[in-house]
């Protein structure tokens, strides 16, 4: 069975889908392409999972590899996935069917371009996590923009030009710099292949400066402060769907690209700047928090506290300890889920109501039972109440933070209590509080598909809030691994330095 | 020297050819569409002829005044087959806009013919010849649609300033030929010896001339009225053959005559590449036109071709010319795109022509994507890899600042090319255009397109070619 090249499958399926979607003519008007590309995403989903099955979690070196010549003599084709890109892996294949599942009404013109943009997305997205040649991951990096940029702009809101403009640009103008880097990588060491890179270093007297050129890209994606603004604009204007796409997943690849890149080709660069990392990590965290607090739109609001979220994970990487990292990589799958379904929750009385003004919401729990329930369940998960996934993530994240500095962990500590203030707060006005506004009265209750989607989030949000030990499991070999590599290489360059 | 006549075949044979062609179009009434497509079998039949002749090593001939390399042959192909698609797509356009005279594809084919020429020369009287045969083509063929005022001006202005910079060009030749007292470009470099002075000054003037022609920041003038005021098919032609040959004469100068001057001319040329890429970036923002904005970013693209030949290294021509091999398909499709723009017969070209293109014709839309988004050089499609092979050899040779400018230009570039997708795919529709497209047009459109999607997946493609140019 090993013959299988499953990843390039998992890459290439939802890619296929969107060519047979594109030359299908649906002829039920309006269902059959979602069904399609739903059918397409749950047997990528399928697929991911046998591969978390098949996955040998006591080895650390990467699996799956599949090496195929591109560019003769110069790069490959190399895809591989170790225990921290296979859960991220997962994460895109589990989002994706929600969120095309989530996809009706709103979506109303050019249903089927949305799904074919989803479903590229989705290929590509795969594509970033598992490539392990610097230059193909740069490829399905950049890629990702032309159908996100496209989502935006075209089943956006009002001002949804603007924002996907932004977008496109803030991102582009980041990652050109990581382009040279990459290049520059080639030939001071010959190879773009991590593996290979892992093997020999990259000589330590240009590590600065090349971790600064993958930080210009990385930072802009995260996004931490003072890049982050291209992210509330882009959410607000996104449709649901797209939101998720960009909350749940796109994200990620900043935060994975620091732990893969950042940390694992420069260990010198990211010992150097491990300061600055912790100073715009704790101002996202407080700065945006506030912000947060602030906020008369939800998703706004909601966005914000992603970059909130996002400042914690960047914290924790950056801690370099065992606890940290893997409290990141646990924040981050458990923020692709939670943020995802505060989206939907958001996305939901959107549809009803044509508004997203906290102001005009309150009292919404006498008409709406099961609504309030389920955003309460993720409310909570994103302030971070033990027995979610939230809760993990954090404490794990401030563990290694008192580690490695007291004070860092002291200030970030403060960010959770923020968190729980504006997310609080926020269910407050809008669940809570007296039925004023008389259009609420005609609020209809979630109907049977959005329970389905909301349960289907909340239930490993849950779960993995309880028993967080598989996805510990899966990733603790390879951190271990990674940050002995990380020591081994700063003692080399400390004992050569004296 | 007979013998030698077996190297030019092509050229001899395109060359009678269209002599046939210019007596039977004279002798015979009505004949445009045969001419027309004669002369396109013309092209056809010389891709076989031109694949015919030896590419192996370096040949010299009629007195080492002619060079017959990898180079050559590969830039020949590039030409004619270009030429072929330009001829395929605009039948219709040259008929709607009853220009479809028996002349327009006898003088684009004299014009290639100069362009091979000037691939193939080594000795400046050759390539001079060359260089005036394809101007004197395309002079006429600026100014081809005579009851339109714009193409009449943009056919004036064009003369005007293409032959001063001819002039400029010349006195050049003189100069060097003046202190080497050659004109065969092999016996140049070996004739000049140290005194090198006014060499550089001859050097200088042929420099600015072929930066004319390849309309290079800040000799782009000419650039944005002339692509405008022509006929749409002309501005086609123009934006892809005189910047293969004029690139191939900058290789050809730059890598035999001035070798040993690397120093002198890799400050002039990095300094043309980084004005043009800055200068073709910025100044597109603000056009309406879509010809004046695809002449700006033509400026644009010279300077990423020229950054690749500041390198003074084998991978940096290659990346040159992969890079004008990619533009090339970019610019096809674009201009395929532009033709299909007709309502009633009468042609839109302003970017406002475009709202809303996706509701009513979605393939054309998606075709359009592709070709802006490859233009911007956003990965995977062909135009990044364009980009990567130059900057792959700039930054090899550690010039980071023009890797760095160059990257960021890119940055202002793609704003103006999401610009025209903003109108394609976000705003309100306009009315329908015609859908009863030749078969050449949409042919040449599917193709290009079809390439520029789908150069990932197998990128050798291009490199198996391109890595045969052995010039350093």
């Amino acid at each position: 069975m090993m013959n299988i090249p499953i990843l390039s499958l998992l890459i290439c399926v939802p890619t296929v889908g969107a060519l047979f979607i594109l030359f299908t003519k649906s002829t039920e008007k309006y269902n059959s392409h979602k069904y399609i590309s739903v059918f397409i995403s749950i047997i990528n989903f399928i697929l991911s999972i046998y591969l978390w099955y098949k996955f040998d979690n006591s080895n650390s070196s990467f699996q799956f590899v599949e090496n195929r010549e591109w560019i003769y003599g110069f790069i490959n084709y190399k895809v591989g996935v170790d225990g921290i890109s296979i859960l991220f892996v997962v994460l895109t294949t589990f989002i994706t069917p929600l969120c095309i599942l989530s996809v009706n009404s709103t979506i109303k013109n050019r249903l089927k371009d949305f799904l074919v943009a989803i479903l590229i997305m989705e290929s590509l997205m795969i594509g970033v996590f598992c490539s392990l040649d610097l230059v193909i991951f740069y490829l399905f990096f950049e890629g990702g923009l032309i159908p996100m940029f496209l989502i935006i702009g075209i089943w956006g809101g009002t001002r949804r030009v603007y924002s996907a403009f932004k977008f496109f640009l803030y991102t582009l103008l980041g990652s050109v710099l990581m382009l040279v880097a990459i290049i520059y990588i080639y030939w001071i060491s010959g190879t773009t292949d991590v593996e290979k890179l892992y093997e020999i270093g990259i000589d330590a007297k240009y590590q600065k400066i090349l971790w600064l050129a993958f930080f210009s890209s990385f930072a802009v994606k995260t996004p931490m402060w003072p890049v982050h603004t291209w992210l509330p604009d882009a959410h607000v204007e996104a449709p649901t769907a797209g939101s998720v796409l960009l909350a749940a997943i796109l994200l990620k690849m900043a935060g994975y690209g620091f732990i893969r890149f950042s940390i694992g080709l420069f260990p010198i660069g990211s010992d150097y700047f491990v300061s600055f990392v912790y100073v715009l990590s704790l101002i996202a965290i407080i700065y945006t928090s506030l912000v947060a607090l602030m906020q008369e739109d939800m998703k706004k609001l909601i966005a914000y506290s992603s970059v909130a979220h996002m400042g914690f994970v960047t914290l924790g990487i950056f801690t370099m300890t065992q606890q940290g990292l893997e409290g990141s990589i646990f924040q981050m799958i458990s923020h692709g889920i939670i943020s995802a379904a505060l989206f939907l929750c958001v996305g939901v009385i959107y549809e009803r109501m044509h508004t997203r003004e906290i102001k005009r919401y309150g009292g919404i729990v006498e008409v709406m039972p099961k609504y309030s329930i389920i955003f309460m369940i993720f409310t909570l998960g994103a302030l971070g109440l033990p027995g979610t996934t939230g809760f993990i993530g954090e404490f794990l994240i401030l563990m290694g933070a008192f580690k490695d500095n007291f004070l860092v962990a002291v200030i970030a500590s403060l960010g959770v209590i923020l968190g729980a203030a504006y997310m609080l707060w926020l269910y407050k006005r809008v669940v809570f509080g007296e039925l004023i506004n008389e259009d609420l009265k005609n609020l209809v209750d979630l109907n049977k598909s959005e329970v389905i989607i909301l349960t289907l989030l909340a239930i490993p949000s849950l779960y993995f809030g309880f028993y967080p030990e598989p996805l510990i499991n899966t990733v603790e070999v390879s951190v271990s691994n990674l940050i002995d590599n990380y020591n081994a290489n700063l003692e080399i360059y400390m004992a050569n330095k004296k | 020297m007979i013998i030698d006549i077996y190297y030019v075949i092509p050229e001899i044979f395109i060359s009678l050819s269209l002599m046939f062609l210019l007596l039977f179009g004279v002798f015979k009434k009505n004949s445009s569409s045969t001419v027309y497509s004669l002369s396109i079998l013309i092209l056809i039949i010389s891709i076989p002829l031109i694949l015919n002749v030896p590419s192996t090593g370096e040949l010299l001939i009629f007195n080492e005044s002619y060079k017959i390399d990898y180079l050559s042959n590969f830039i020949k192909i590039l030409i004619v087959i270009s030429t072929l698609f330009v001829l395929l797509t605009s039948s219709q356009y040259l008929k709607s806009i009853k220009i479809y005279n028996v002349e327009y594809p006898i003088l684009i084919l004299s014009s290639i013919l100069g362009m091979m020429v000037m691939a193939s020369s080594n000795d400046l009287i050759v390539f001079y010849i060359g260089l005036e045969l394809q101007s004197l083509a395309l002079y006429v063929l600026t100014s081809f649609n005579r009851d339109n005022v714009l193409s009449s001006e943009s056919g004036l202005k064009y003369f005007v300033l293409s032959a001063l910079s001819s002039g400029l060009l010349l006195y050049g030749c003189s100069l060097v030929y003046g202190f080497s007292s050659s004109t065969n470009f092999s016996q140049i470099s070996l004739n000049y010896g140290d005194s090198t002075q006014g060499i550089i000054f001859g050097m200088v003037f042929i420099l600015v001339g072929l930066a004319f022609k390849i309309s290079a920041v800040p000799f782009h003038m000419w650039a944005p009225d002339v692509y405008q005021g022509s006929p749409t098919s002309v501005t086609l032609f123009f934006a892809i053959l005189p910047k293969i040959a004029a690139l191939t004469v900058f290789i050809r100068f730059l890598y035999t005559p001035f070798i040993n001057l690397i120093d002198q001319w890799q400050t002039i040329i990095i300094f043309l590449s980084i004005a043009s890429m800055l200068f073709g970036a910025v100044a597109a923002i603000g056009q309406k036109n879509l010809k004046r904005l695809i002449a700006y970013s033509s400026i644009s693209h010279m300077g990423y071709a020229l950054a690749g030949l500041t390198t003074g290294t084998n991978e940096g021509i290659q990346s040159s010319v992969s890079y004008i091999s990619i533009y090339l398909v970019m610019n096809l499709a674009f201009f395929s795109c532009i033709f299909m723009l007709k309502r009633e017969d009468k042609y839109h070209e302003s970017i406002d022509d475009l709202s809303g293109l996706s509701k009513n014709h979605p393939l054309l839309s998606f075709s359009l994507l592709i070709v802006l988004f490859s233009l911007a050089g956003i990965p995977p499609l062909a135009g990044f890899f364009a980009k990567f092979y130059v900057f792959m050899a700039v930054i090899e040779q550690s010039m980071f600042f023009l890797a760095i400018v160059g990257l960021l230009a890119t940055v202002v570039a793609a704003f103006y090319y999401l610009r025209i997708i903003k109108v394609i795919y976000f705003d309100n529709e306009v009315e329908k255009y015609d859908t009863n497209h030749s078969i050449g047009l949409k042919l040449s459109l599917i193709i290009a397109t079809v390439l520029i999607l789908t150069y990932f997946i197998y990128p050798n493609s291009l490199i198996d070619f391109v890595s045969k140019i052995d010039l350093v």
